[in-house]
């Protein structure tokens, strides 16, 4: 088991033709991932990279029965590829695409919940199952099948708490970047409830950052609902405020948003955290001890 | 992106909401004619500054003297205003708005901005005006009102009535209130802002409201579909290694530390500035050389954060992931090469190819120290730097 993303997830690409969708999907393709094709308007009834390309994503759903779709396009087509992609009936939507204004964030979300469907970024490096299933720009070569569950609104480092706990030999179960935007298409939450029924999952990674308050509500989740173990580590302890550091979400407004006030909710929640990026994989396992010894 | 408050009240007046009469200045002759076509006996002059806290600062009079008006233009123009929310050098002035003073009987607060919780724009009111709302915020969170805007039928008069009695306003004022909150969230969501508050939005003794500060922020991904939002843009305003940073495409913030920082990816470019913290050293800057990070991306990178004379040493942190490390440290090589560097490097390599990368800074006879671990690679320059 694992969540959201296995061996069966069919998955095309919107963007298949452009630079990044070809370079993601060749690694996606030798990675295992099942593609089953792409999207770029006008160049539908071809081939690329020996899969179908489609006009429209209602075509590619309904020649070949599609699970996932992955976008790639440029940040001004993003809602129109999501809206595409829930109104085609795709149950799951990752956009890895980065520089989505919020306002088209704000109201393509809203579509995509009256289609029942799920949003995965944008602003992410997207899902992977290890071993089954890679939808993003992650490099599979870091991961290894196991027992650890992931969320993250970062990119490299979450590949930094995927190596350690690939190093611990730990592995993981299922990895989801969130991504570092202030209107996400899922949140910590989501995926901690999907990593608390998931039984492969046994203890989860939760790599948080400053800005907003999703590490709060993530804690108060946690204490509420989540009895598997979970360990955390938050960055920009350093981070000054009022400043954007890179991710449109990480700013410290008003003084909050701190690491500071994220760690300590963190911690009354009973989530062992790590001060250190380096020590993510120790305070996983840290938090796997607790729970073996009570 | 920031706009300035004479901007941001233009903006304002055209979705009909009141603001002062006002003139915008850059020269004591300049003000010399506002204050006579403005005319009145009392005037407000204010610094346009790309930053809050301008009171405390000496950045805000109030004169009654047309003279006195004149000075207080003259004081400002061509300083450097610091603030609580500037660095040390301050900010610029170079354009002073001058305004006819107003009769206040009461000071509110209005804002707009996106909650993330509930993940749709909120409208934001206080009695608390004129003072920091973020204090208010975190003392007294009672007081802070909300509405949530619904983004299919926007803000309606329903929402903003509740809000207004909430507030004490009475019955002839709730048609202008309405107007100003209305307006002010088409504003924000026409415009693509990411703030938008009116602090004070004042109640004169007439009964009548004003906007008499205010300050609006774009969303930066939006610029490229707001093209007037964009040409109010004061490059002034913006630290200049940061706008050489965005014209390659690097994420740049300039700290107050002596460790200069090179990171792929914003989340790992926040926890090494962290790491260098935790390891007793300071960071001199956030920096994110992205994705794809080529020789010349790399070179430039290492010209912005050597620009910055309080540098001692540099950490470079890549997490190859899809790009390879042996590719990364050839650049690194050769950007070191090509810039001159005198202070000490740590690099650490991670992930594709990292050993080969590793071995590529190893032979290259510069000055590179090429670390395994995150902790390791931090300590190293730390201690390096306390060494120099």
């Amino acid at each position: 088991m694992s969540v959201l993303v296995n061996r069966d997830t069919r998955v095309i690409c919107q963007g298949f033709t452009g630079k990044q969708g070809t370079f993601h999907s060749e690694q996606a393709i030798a990675y295992g991932t099942r593609m089953v094709g792409g999207v770029t308007p006008g160049k539908g009834g071809g081939t690329h990279l020996g899969l179908p390309v489609f006009n429209t994503v209602r075509d590619a759903v309904a020649s070949t029965g599609v699970d996932a779709s992955v976008i790639y396009v440029p940040a001004a087509f993003c809602k129109d590829a999501i809206i595409e992609a829930a109104d085609a009936g795709i149950a799951l939507i990752v956009c890895i695409t980065e520089g989505v204004p919020v306002r088209d964030m704000i109201e393509a979300r809203i579509v995509v919940r009256e289609t029942g469907a799920r949003l995965i970024g944008p602003n992410c490096p997207g899902i992977i199952t290890p071993g089954e299933c890679k939808i993003g720009i992650m490099p599979g070569s870091i991961h290894l099948p196991g027992k650890v569950g992931i969320v993250s609104r970062s990119g490299t480092l979450t590949y930094e708490a995927v190596q350690q706990t690939t190093d611990l030999g730990l592995g993981q179960s299922t990895c989801i970047g969130i991504g570092g935007d202030p209107v996400p298409g899922t949140g910590f939450i989501e995926c901690l409830e999907l990593f608390q029924h998931d039984p492969q999952t046994e203890a989860i990674l939760m790599v948080g950052e400053i800005g907003g308050s999703a590490e709060e509500e993530a804690a108060a989740y946690i204490a509420a609902s989540v009895s598997k173990p979970v360990a955390a580590y938050i960055a920009g302890v350093t981070a000054p405020a009022g400043r954007r550091m890179g991710h449109a979400g990480a700013v410290i407004s008003g003084g909050h948003g701190t690491a500071s006030e994220k760690y300590s909710a963190l911690e009354q929640a009973g989530v062992v955290t790590a001060r250190s990026p380096a020590e993510m994989g120790n305070a996983l396992l840290a938090a796997l001890a607790a729970t073996r010894g009570s | 992106m920031n706009l300035h408050e004479f901007q941001a009240k233009e903006l304002l007046a055209g979705y009909g909401i009141a603001v002062p009469e006002h003139r915008v200045v850059d020269s004591a002759a300049a003000a010399r004619a506002a204050i006579a076509e403005l005319g009145g006996s009392r005037w407000v002059i204010k610094a346009q500054v790309h930053a809050g806290g301008r009171g405390k600062a000496g950045g805000v009079k109030i004169v009654s003297d047309p003279e006195d008006a004149l000075a207080a233009v003259a004081a400002m123009l061509g300083t450097r205003l610091v603030t609580a929310q500037t660095g040390r050098r301050g900010q610029p002035v170079s354009q002073v708005l001058i305004e006819t003073a107003s009769d206040i009987a009461r000071e509110l607060y209005a804002g707009v901005v996106v909650d993330r919780s509930r993940r749709r724009v909120v409208v934001m009111v206080s009695t608390e005006g004129g003072v920091e709302i973020e204090k208010v915020a975190h003392d007294t969170p009672e007081k802070i009102l909300q509405a949530v805007v619904h983004p299919l039928v926007g803000l309606q008069p329903f929402q903003c009535r509740g809000l207004g009695f909430a507030l004490g306003l009475d019955a002839a004022q709730l048609p202008q209130f309405t107007r100003i909150l209305t307006g002010m969230t088409r504003l924000f969501v026409d415009r693509d802002l990411s703030l938008l508050e009116v602090n004070p939005l004042v109640v004169a003794r007439d009964g009548s409201l004003l906007c008499l500060d205010a300050k609006a922020n774009v969303d930066d991904s939006a610029l490229y579909r707001q093209p007037a939002l964009e040409a109010l843009r004061d490059t002034s305003q913006e630290d200049e290694r940061e706008m050489r940073a965005r014209k390659w495409d690097l994420n740049y913030i300039a700290l107050d530390g002596n460790i200069g920082c090179m990171v792929n990816g914003a989340g790992l470019a926040m926890a090494t500035m962290d790491l260098i913290k935790l390891h007793g050293g300071s960071p001199a800057n956030f920096l994110d050389v992205g994705g794809s990070t080529t020789r010349e991306r790399v070179a430039e990178a290492f010209k912005i954060i050597l620009a910055d004379a309080s540098v001692r040493g540099v950490l470079v942190n890549i997490f190859g992931g899809i790009v390879r490390c042996d590719m990364i440290a050839e650049g690194i090589v050769g950007a070191v090469s090509e810039v001159g560097i005198s202070v000490p490097v740590v690099v650490r390599l991670a992930g594709n190819r990292a050993d080969l990368g590793r071995e590529i800074l190893g032979k290259s006879g510069l000055r590179l120290t090429a670390a395994a671990g995150l902790s390791e690679a931090a300590h190293e320059i730390v201690s390096l730097v306390a060494a120099a």
